[in-house]
């Protein structure tokens, strides 16, 4: 009863989301207001309003690219792929952070957007911030497949890793992680907790975690379990709701912090008992 | 001359603050914290109130006559939404960050919808609230309801 009556709720909510999200606001111009500021020169922060014509299929990317070719070329950007895969365009747009390249103007009421730099990362210039961190945290968490049962020198004894779809589905979504912080400054324990690795890092250690080839699991765990580590997230949420590429880094960290406890099934140790019972 | 914290960046307490950005489960955060820090509040002052016995039964009937004033009858009613929201809500918190009632990783496609922000987990933040306001408001018929 009540599962449908969730459900219900479910799909009447997703389709006033859906129908919010599709909905045109219909515009032919914009004005932007850029945070501005070199912060080596040591300037104080300022808006700058800018007037661009937009068209239906204007990217909030596209109207800043506008913007910096027309009207005033100092404007300080970052991006590479304008196509939601380099991760390189973050900003915070009317105060949320999203992928400049990934958020159509028509889709954001009012016309004024206002484009600010990534919340939670050191500011460099007008929309540019300081990943060293945040790829340190990212690196912190050994972000490749070890494997000790394997010797790569020993070419004549190499083998496959026969890994079958659901060992796929497993850790895939986790694996399209685009590195574009979004999840980062939208998190509430990364916005006063600096050694915090944040939700993007400690998905990865679960990618890993969960990926069959991959045997660092303890190593991998005892990272995570420290006193700045995973039981700082409180499952605000917010990071898989800012997330462009559906990795939703909230879910992962629940499933690791479940394998911290004991709550979960390990599908890893399960598989080892029973190769064991098979060989026995 | 601009401050180093500036440049850093970091949203710090004000990112707490605003807990209208990013959905429902935003909201649960901050109010599970701000529930958490009222009934410290409270149990710290509970402790204060009822150690006035031990200065004899005087010290404790004053202490009882500011509980019955508007004001004191506002403040327990407000304990009364805190704890009922804190504890139905925190019951709901222990199982979805030991990784229970989240749904299964599968292949993302677009609109990337997140399971863990699923509606079974809404519609608990959503309960939690209710039955505070329903807890709240049979307080309020005990408390302010006259007999
Ligand atoms: C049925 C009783 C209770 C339950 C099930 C419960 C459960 C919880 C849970 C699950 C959290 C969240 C932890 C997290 O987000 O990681 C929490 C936080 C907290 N609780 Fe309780 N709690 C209860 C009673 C109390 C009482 C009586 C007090 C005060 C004396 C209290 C004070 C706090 C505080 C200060 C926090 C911190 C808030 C935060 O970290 O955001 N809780 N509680
Ligand atoms: S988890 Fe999502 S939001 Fe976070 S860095 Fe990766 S792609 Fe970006
Ligand atoms: S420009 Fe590559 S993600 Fe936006």
């Amino acid at each position: 009863m009540s599962e449908q009556i969730i459900e219900k709720i479910e799909t009447l909510e997703k389709k006033r989301d859906r129908e919010k999200k599709e909905k045109e606001h219909v515009k032919t111009s914009v004005v932007l207001k850029v945070f501005r500021a070199n912060r080596s020169a040591g300037e104080n922060p300022h808006f700058d309003s800018i007037e661009v014509p937009v068209q239906r299929w204007t990217t909030v990317l596209d109207a800043l690219l506008h913007a910096k070719q027309y009207k005033d070329s100092s404007i300080g950007i970052r991006y590479s792929c304008r196509m939601a895969s380099c991760g390189s365009c973050g900003m915070k747009i009317n105060g949320i952070p999203r992928l400049a390249c990934y958020t159509k103007v028509s889709e954001l009421e009012g016309s004024t957007i206002t484009v600010e730099p990534l919340a939670n990362f050191p500011h460099l210039r007008d929309l540019v911030t300081d990943f060293t961190q945040f790829f340190a945290h990212h690196k912190e968490m050994k972000p490749y497949v070890r494997n000790d049962d394997s010797d790569m020198k020993q070419t004549d004894s190499l083998t496959e890793y026969v890994q079958s779809p659901e060992d796929l589905d497993r850790f895939l979504q986790f694996s399209y992680c685009i590195k574009c912080g979004l999840c980062y400054s939208a998190c509430p324990t990364v916005a006063t907790d600096t050694k915090f690795p944040g939700p993007q890092a400690l998905s990865q250690a679960y990618r890993y975690f969960s990926d069959n080839r991959d045997t660092a699991t303890k190593e991998r765990m005892d990272i995570v379990d420290d006193k700045h580590g995973i039981w700082r997230c409180h499952f605000a949420g917010s990071c898989s709701s800012v997330c462009p590429k559906g990795v939703d880094p909230a879910l992962g960290i629940q499933l690791l912090r479940g394998h911290l406890l004991g709550f979960s099934r390990n599908e890893k140790k399960i598989a080892e008992k029973q190769e064991r019972l098979k060989r026995d | 001359m601009e401050k180093l914290s500036d440049r850093n960046n970091r949203e710090g307490i004000k990112g707490w603050l605003n807990p209208s950005r990013y959905g429902w489960e935003r909201v649960s955060y901050w109010l599970q914290r701000l529930t958490g820090v009222g009934l410290l509040a409270y149990f710290v002052a509970h402790i204060f109130e009822t150690s006035s016995l031990t200065q004899g039964p005087d010290a404790w009937a004053a202490m009882l006559e500011l509980t019955q004033t508007p004001l004191g009858h506002l403040i327990l009613l407000l304990v009364i939404g805190m704890s009922t929201f804190h504890s139905v809500n925190g019951i709901r918190l222990i199982f979805t960050q030991g990784g229970k009632g989240l749904g299964n990783p599968g292949r993302p496609d677009y609109p990337y919808d997140a399971v863990s922000l699923n509606y079974r987990q809404k519609s608990g933040i959503w309960i939690a609230l209710i039955l505070a306001g329903v807890a709240m408001l049979y307080g309020a018929s005990v408390l302010f309801g006259g007999e």
